[in-house]
């Protein structure tokens, strides 16, 4: 048989198995090399001029002034956590409750139009979010508000609940999925009403998968960059209404990148900002994966 | 004969109450898309004509077509397929058909889903300073489409990972039985019955790096260059930068233009987006196991 496996489909089959090792990988050389790369830009901002108590606790975001120049980006995280968490406030019920009609009670053609019209709003593009908040929400806001400007934590909220809606009702409507139907005919069988079946069986059991996908959701929406450039104002401020203009540190870095020169302090500044988010989401995504396990190995 | 008691009536109730709250709830989370879809055509539709697709932006994009971002998008989205494409799809047979279950496997998973999770202005971030300085590819199409490649990725993966896994093992097993090695299964029989669920995954690759504007704002987009690129090195003006930039850098924009440039994006995404859904559909009517 030696002659047999050295042949040439021996070959051919190992050189394959080879390339879609590499394949396999690539992921994973993906994900440091982005890590690396935008740690590398920021690591001389990072050592000679980075100031962690003026960038966590100063609201004072002045990289271009020229004799004082201030990094500091507690406005910016306020900002992000004020539209992130005003869209969960949104999002969250929504979908969960759009999640617990279509995989509870709808049934046949019903939950597969509802299902595709769910995922039309996953697939309106940032910007096109960020145009409609502008264009339409802007002008609504004022109005109904009687507030003199729209662009605002309101507004932004809004869009980023409604652009994080669709994965978590997916992930949501999955984790409930998972759960066996035996669970279900146990609890009917004992005289169990649809909705006791639901709030006692299924969102128990599949409570960590719920977890994960609120979670992705905060991930979606604290990740959303030209929709909050946008929609929120733009503006350097602590709000203390959810009509107050902020500014996020995705779009802080989008606004800015194109003018500071490279290799600048503000150049560097915008890259720590972005080492900043990159470890946020990442941790985001590791426990939203961790729940996703924990639910499945039961 | 059963007589419903009043705890029967009350959960009745309770019953109908909570299914039309759900309800109203999955409609709170549609209506806003529809109205949206209403709106864009209604003010945008007038818009769209033979001169407004093909004709060039006049007037500093206060006039004229969005010929150049349109042309623009189908370089950077072809350029990111080229790249993503062949990728994606090693690594989903790698996944499927060669990983064994150990630390490694797990850690390819966690690295697409935080590919798929990382915020798209940090992939901007890392186009910049990987491919337009540190391969000193400059701000270019090539520098652009590699940001969206990477970007994307995780959909090809995943989508490619599901129709892969849909072929029975019984097909590989029958072709092993004959002799065959795994690269020879794999093109034999495993990616035949799988190509449509790779096409698939591939239109809907197309739309979502299609309407993508923070990768490519600072590696390759411009917003405005009212020619056509010539090579992977020339900058290029893209639909969405395009909205943005009308919408929001320009004085004295005529209010149905944006709304025509969302209306055309929106479009293009949506169709293939269609596109996608009806042939999974249709493939799954076919479908012989």
């Amino acid at each position: 048989m030696e002659a047999d496996q050295l042949g040439f489909d021996w070959f051919v089959d190992k050189a394959f198995q080879v390339i879609f090792f590499i394949g396999g990988i690539s992921a994973i050389v993906f994900i440091f090399g982005i890590f690396i790369f935008v740690a590398s830009e920021g690591l001389d901002f990072l050592l000679n001029e980075f100031n962690a108590a003026e960038f966590f606790l100063s609201q004072r975001w002045m990289p271009t002034s020229i004799n004082n120049p201030t990094f500091g980006a507690l406005a910016l995280l306020i900002g992000t956590a004020s539209v992130t968490g005003l869209a969960m406030l949104v999002a969250v019920p929504f979908s969960l409750g759009a999640a617990i009609y279509i995989g509870e009670f709808a049934t046949g053609k019903t939950r597969e139009v509802l299902k595709v019209l769910v995922e039309l709003l996953a697939v309106i593009p940032s910007v096109v979010w960020g145009f409609i908040g502008l264009s339409i929400m802007n002008p609504l806001i004022i109005q109904l508000f009687d507030v003199s400007i729209g662009l605002n934590v309101l507004n932004a909220g809004i869009i980023l609940g409604l652009m994080a809606a669709p994965i978590m009702t997916t992930i949501a409507e999955d984790a409930m999925k998972a759960v066996p139907d035996t669970y279900r005919e146990a609890a009917e069988a004992m005289g169990a009403t649809r909705w006791q079946v639901i709030y006692k069986v299924v969102i128990p059991a599949g409570k960590n998968g719920l977890i994960a996908a609120v979670l992705l959701g905060i991930g979606r929406a604290f990740g959303e960059t030209m929709a909050v450039l946008m929609a929120t104002g733009h503006a350097i401020n602590i709000p203390t209404s959810v009509f107050d203009s902020v500014r996020a540190l995705t779009a802080t870095i989008a606004a800015e990148l194109g003018e500071a020169p490279v290799g600048s302090d503000h150049y560097g500044a915008l890259f720590t900002l972005g080492i900043v988010l990159f470890i946020i989401t990442f941790l985001i995504n590791l426990t939203a994966d961790l729940f996703i396990r924990g639910a499945r190995e039961r | 004969m059963f007589e419903a008691t009043d705890l029967n009536i009350r959960q009745k109730k309770i019953e109908w109450l909570v299914r039309v709250l759900f309800l109203v709830m999955a409609i709170f989370l549609i209506a806003p898309v529809l109205t949206i879809l209403a709106v864009l055509i209604h003010r945008g539709g007038p818009m769209i004509s033979m001169e407004f697709l093909f004709g060039d932006p006049l007037n500093g994009m206060t006039a004229g077509g969005i010929f150049p971002a349109l042309a623009g998008t189908i370089w950077l989205v072809a350029v990111a397929l080229l790249v993503s494409i062949p990728v994606g799809i090693s690594c989903a047979i790698y996944l499927s058909e060669y990983a064994p279950e150990n630390w490694l496997t797990r850690m390819i998973n966690l690295a697409i889903i935080n590919l798929a999770g990382v915020p798209s202005i940090v992939h901007a971030l890392f186009g910049v300073g990987a491919f337009v300085y540190f391969f000193r590819f400059g701000t270019s199409i090539l520098a652009a489409s590699l940001t969206l490649a990477i970007m994307s990725l995780p959909v090809v993966i995943v989508a490619t990972l599901e129709s892969l896994q849909a072929v029975p093992q019984a097909f590989r097993e029958a072709c092993w039985n004959m002799g065959a090695t795994r690269w020879q299964t794999i093109r034999l029989v495993v990616l035949p019955n799988s190509t449509s669920g790779i096409l698939t995954g591939t239109i809907l690759e197309i739309s979502r790096t299609a309407g993508e504007t923070a990768p490519i704002m600072f590696t390759g987009a411009a917003m405005f260059l009212p020619f056509l690129p010539q090579s992977v090195f020339d900058q290029t003006m893209a639909l969405s930068l395009h909205l943005y930039t009308v919408s929001t850098q320009i004085p004295d924009v005529p209010e149905a233009l944006p709304y025509g440039v969302a209306l055309v994006l929106i479009g293009l995404i949506i169709g293939m987006n269609a596109l996608s859904i009806g042939f999974r559909m249709y493939l799954r009517g076919k479908k012989k196991w």
